[in-house]
């Protein structure tokens, strides 16, 4: 419920609903049950331009705006008016060439064009989604000044961020989602951030972190002398003030032995630096150091042969679908056979097998890997790089869609191949995950480490503050 | 990034002119090649005049209006290889019935004919839509369908059209030097096109071509659209098969064949982009000219037509690598 005249925040970790609501309050997604209520009638909204008519103006994560077309035909394809964009934009002290291509427009200006564009139609409620995600402070401003002049006219806001300093600055009250309903709402106050995180974590924080501290002792943190081991090594795997894209400029070092958490919001930068270190994409500043060595990657073949290889989120990138369990495994040991004559199958099945049994894949559906359960294709694709040999192992979120014993495996297997001494970085999107695994955690906010944490300290409250910045807490 | 970017500033002509060069570089490309080429074609017979030009027009015709019925769908994000076949039935259906027709007539007919021309796009595009089966599937399918009609309405190349209408296209324009096939190109550019163009439907279809989700968070209904660029591809394509109609005079079942492919070549040439959003029809149609007169040429040299296809084809290649590269160097800077 929102009032008229508020601007009323949405919070939620990743995955927790939050775009979807709006998707779904405009039309892009039908909802599959539940009530729509809009100044006291009932609405049913199948579309975005109806949304538009009963008054419900969006601004996307993404910009809508149509890359080949001028911004002035932009404005002419949803029958804006420039004039009054442009007025909207005066407003807010910006000036932008209408004539340009909307693709050649910078991304903060092209969300402040978004924003002029759904403020031209006065809408009763205006949706924000992270809409400052993308902006420097000064255009943030500007955003927060409009949602205060809305609240003056009586209109109402909906503001989804991450950013709960810009929640308590602007926001009358704020609705928390998790997992996909919504667990409390409150009015946001100095000093309040820890009452959110509280609501984003739920109840169930304190149970779960009685379950990690179980398993902690049974069988899946394996060896504390491998640690210490660990501690007097070589870097496997060094990261020197990296620039690439959204990350700023990140450094933190891989030993052998070790599984290194990297926790971060979404956005964040985490896709652009594991791209970075898995060689798909180049650097613009500071260096990568594999076993000491300067890793120059163009290809991630180069960073395969450096021994860096990627686990992804999304096995069907990593994987031949239609092909067989063993093809797949061997599939990045062709490049180390010879190149040109036959392929030893003999000693090519025996590898495979090894590694099969090594991770307990579950090879009923053996000709296809698509038709394998998500847990087994993403053993899979970690069994491809026990096959081939690796150094260090890049690990995005590597439990994503997959059930809670096959992740228990999944947890075991990474800690087992660091007491093996490989080196680990191990993204996850959850947070309960990282004292299970890890040896030690950093956080990324805004393309920079913002802290580091051992596995101990790593509890869910502690993490979540880092991953907000408010790294002040933690220390 | 401050806010002092993109600021208009209408006394610097020069940052027009920059982005003039920057947004039509590639069209301007082409008309500078034709241009070349024109220039080169007046030194190759011994005597060059009107009529050169008017047999160029002749045979450019067909193929700019093919290359038009292509350009539209693939701006759209789409592609079309009905295009050559939808070309022959129309071109034999006109020319069967038109034979014995008064003028007047055949004007009222070659509007039915556009219409359902028209009509089979849409019956295309909405196929697509709805059936979600690949568009290149769907036209390649349909590219059996019209042809084998074709065939089935007229086995053999027949038919004629009343002598005015063969003016159309093949006569002249107050003075021998304007063909008038090209001004019916023109004002179907003109009248056609360009109003299109500056309008909401117009602005749809390349909003869909360039990127569909911002289109559609934008309001545009992308089936619409889609069905609306494959019924505006198959308007051009019916034009296209009556400007076959009237410059070779007869009907042909296999007449269109050749555009199929060539349609698209023109639209690569002309600077359209493959994955769409990009590009205009000006473009496509100098292309059309370009090929046309590139063939006309090797012929007039007497180079031997097998190797003259070698020619057109490598010259396909060498001006999208140069297009390609040039963008790839203007992105560097």
């Amino acid at each position: 419920m929102i009032d008229s005249g508020e601007v009323h925040a949405l919070l939620g970790a990743n995955g927790a609903g939050k775009s979807t609501l709006v998707k779904v309050l405009t039309g892009v997604i039908r909802a599959d049950g539940g009530r729509l209520v809009l100044n006291g009638e009932e609405v049913q909204i199948s579309s975005p331009s109806q949304a538009a008519r009963v008054g419900l103006a969006p601004v996307f994560q993404d910009p809508a705006l149509v890359p080949d077309l001028t911004v002035a035909q932009n404005m002419r394809l949803t029958g804006t008016l420039r004039e009054a964009v442009r007025s909207r934009l005066h407003e807010m002290d910006l000036n932008v060439d209408f004539s340009e291509q909307a693709g050649d427009v910078p991304l903060p200006m092209l969300r402040m064009l978004d924003l002029a564009r759904a403020l031209v139609r006065d809408p009763q409620l205006l949706l924000l989604d992270e809409i400052t995600a993308a902006l420097p402070s000064d255009l943030a401003e500007r955003v927060f000044a409009v949602m205060r002049t809305r609240r003056e006219h009586g209109r109402s806001v909906l503001f989804i961020t991450h950013r709960l300093a810009e929640v308590i600055a602007v926001c009358d009250r704020a609705t928390v989602l998790r997992d996909g309903s919504d667990v409390g709402t409150l009015v946001p106050q100095h000093g309040g951030e820890r009452k959110i995180v509280e609501y984003m974590l739920g109840a169930e924080v304190a149970t779960a972190a009685v379950k990690a501290s179980e398993l902690d002792e049974t069988e899946v943190r394996i060896s504390t002398d491998g640690d210490a081991a660990a501690a007097a090594a070589e870097p496997a795997l060094e990261v020197k003030s990296v620039r690439a894209g959204t990350v700023e400029s990140v450094s933190f070092s891989l030993r052998p032995g070790e599984v290194v958490g990297l926790a971060a919001l979404e956005g964040q930068g985490q896709d652009d630096l594991f791209a970075t270190l898995a060689g798909e994409r180049r650097p613009e500043g500071g260096e990568v150091l594999v076993g000491g060595r300067l890793l120059r990657a163009r290809h991630p073949y180069d960073a395969i042969r450096a021994g860096v290889v990627l686990v992804p989120a999304d096995r069907l990138l990593a994987l031949l679908p239609q092909r067989s369990v063993r093809e797949n495994i061997a599939a990045p040991r062709y490049n180390r056979l010879l190149r040109w004559g036959p392929i030893n199958l003999r000693l090519e099945r025996r590898r495979v097998q090894e590694a099969i049994d090594a991770l307990q894949i579950d090879t009923r559906a053996y000709r296809q890997v698509r038709r394998l359960s998500g847990g087994n294709q993403q053993k899979v694709t970690i069994a491809r790089w026990l096959a081939s040999g690796f150094g260090t192992l890049l690990c995005f979120d590597p439990t994503r869609g997959i059930d809670v014993g096959t992740k228990q495996q999944i947890y075991s297997l990474l800690r087992r191949l660091a007491g093996e001494g490989a080196a680990i970085l191990f993204f996850s999107s959850e947070l309960t995950e990282f004292p299970l695994v890890c040896d030690r955690i950093v956080t990324l906010y805004g393309g920079r480490i913002t802290a580091e944490l051992p596995a101990a300290a790593a509890d869910e409250a502690s993490l979540l503050r880092a991953m907000h910045g408010l790294a002040e807490e933690v220390a | 990034m401050t806010t002092a970017t993109a600021t208009a500033d209408r006394r610097r002509p020069g940052i027009h002119a920059a982005r003039f060069g920057r947004r039509h570089g590639w069209t301007l490309g082409t008309y500078v090649l034709l241009l070349a080429l024109v220039l080169y074609w007046r030194s190759v017979p011994p005597v060059w005049g009107s009529f050169d030009l008017q047999s160029l027009a002749i045979d450019a015709l067909p193929f700019a209006f093919a290359a038009m019925a292509q350009a539209v769908v693939i701006i759209s994000g789409g592609i079309d290889l009905s295009v050559g076949s939808l070309m022959s039935l129309v071109n034999v259906i006109s020319a069967k019935y038109m034979a014995t027709m008064s003028f007047r007539d055949a004007l009222l007919f070659a509007g039915l004919l556009l219409l359902g021309s028209t009509a089979a796009g849409a019956f295309t595009g909405s196929l697509i839509t709805i059936s979600r089966v690949p568009d290149i599937v769907v036209t390649l399918a349909m590219l059996f369908v019209w042809a084998g009609l074709a065939l089935q309405i007229q086995p053999i190349p027949g038919g004629g059209a009343p002598l005015k209408y063969v003016q159309l296209a093949t006569g002249q324009w107050f003075s021998p030097w304007i063909p008038s096939g090209l001004v019916i190109l023109l004002c179907a550019f003109v009248l056609i096109w360009l109003p299109l163009r500056r309008a909401r439907p117009g602005l749809a279809l390349y909003s869909i071509g360039s990127n569909r989700n911002a289109a559609y968070l934008s309001g545009v209904s992308v089936t619409r659209t889609r069905i609306f660029a494959y019924s505006l591809g198959g308007f051009f394509a019916g034009l296209a098969g009556l400007a076959l109609t009237a410059t070779s005079g007869i009907g042909d079942p296999l007449s269109g064949q050749y555009y199929t492919l060539n349609s698209v070549a023109a639209v690569v040439l002309g600077g359209v982009a493959l994955v769409g959003g990009k590009g205009g029809l000006i473009g496509p149609i100098a292309a059309a000219f370009v090929l046309t007169l590139v063939k006309t040429i090797l012929i007039l040299k007497g180079v031997d037509q097998n190797w003259a296809q070698v020619i057109q084809g490598s010259l396909i290649i060498v001006v999208v690598m140069i297009g390609g590269l040039a963008i790839r160097e203007r992105r560097r800077m």
